[in-house]
């Protein structure tokens, strides 16, 4: 199966070498026009002025904590029904960046809050909720620091992240189910987003920067890590690295 | 455009720069410790085909 070839980590690691280049710097690119729309080009909003700049940060932050958190999960289903190598190093490589999200998006949102409601913080159930993604994200990874056998640390987080994914239609319907000061959705709705395009266009674009930040860094990352449990094997030695 | 209405957000300074600076920090060292780690381990495989062979 040619899945399973450029799983192995002898050819997929000198694939994401190749690979990462051409992400980061497209990254570099899409957040560089992404930064010039919503800076200069989006208009402020007549209710909340410039603080709406916030949410081409914020926005796709929280956006993110819920997207990598949700492919964590897939590869670790994967990973558990399959037992290919590749998942284990990939949610080992997701799990820092989709925790700086989640306290982005945490931290963004805090500074729109305190202007907007008056508030830092409130114990809203989209807060609470979002809250609750970035304990599920550090106990994942401090459960897997603290299992020395690799095979079972592995197991232990697939079940942890595949039973926190209770959490995200949590986060995301949040606003619907409960009365809470967070505004409810606008773009991700069944009859279509409902900001105009002048505001859209640079959150889509930044959107897709910060997606192509995660493909970077975990492509980095899950190079690293194949170097560190790799170490010895022929194949690394052979390529030199 | 005046820079100096740029700068001032609105009266919202803080809370807008203030997010995109922790945008820029959090990113940054996203990028930045793996790198060092990355590098850190090309390194030692060089200095090690250096050695055995």
């Amino acid at each position: 199966m040619i899945f399973q070839k450029f799983a192995a980590p002898k050819y997929f690691y000198p694939l994401a070498g190749k690979c990462l280049p051409w992400f980061g710097w497209l990254c570099v690119l899409t957040l560089a026009t992404g930064l010039y729309l919503g800076l200069f080009v989006a208009p402020p909003d007549y209710q909340q002025g410039e603080t709406v700049r916030i949410m081409f940060i914020h926005v796709p932050s929280a956006w993110m904590s819920m997207f990598v958190y949700a492919v964590m999960a897939g590869a670790a289903a994967i990973g558990l029904v399959w037992k290919i190598k590749l998942t284990d190093s990939f949610i080992t490589a997701s799990a820092p960046i989709g925790a700086s999200f989640t306290l982005l998006a945490l931290l963004t949102g805090s500074l729109w809050g305190k202007p907007m409601w008056g508030a830092w913080w409130v114990w809203d159930a989209r807060l609470t909720s979002e809250l609750i993604l970035l304990f599920l994200y550090l106990g994942f990874m401090s459960l897997q620091s603290a299992i020395d056998d690799p095979r079972r640390a592995s197991r232990a987080g697939a079940i942890l992240l595949l039973v926190g994914v209770i959490n995200l239609p949590v986060i995301h319907y949040s606003v619907e189910w409960w009365n809470t000061l967070h505004q409810p959705s606008s773009v991700a709705r069944l009859d279509g987003p409902r900001i105009h395009s002048s505001i859209l266009i640079p959150l889509l674009v930044m959107m897709a920067g910060f997606k192509l930040f995660f493909v970077s860094v975990v492509l980095l990352r899950m190079r690293s890590i194949i170097l560190d449990n790799e170490a010895n094997s022929r194949w690394l030695q052979e390529q030199g690295a | 455009m005046n820079w100096s209405e740029f700068f001032n957000m609105g009266g919202y300074a803080v809370y807008v720069w203030g997010s995109y600076l922790l945008a820029a920090i959090v990113l940054g060292l996203n990028v930045w410790l793996p790198l060092r780690k990355y590098h850190g381990q090309q390194k030692m495989i060089r200095k090690k085909n250096e050695t055995t062979s």
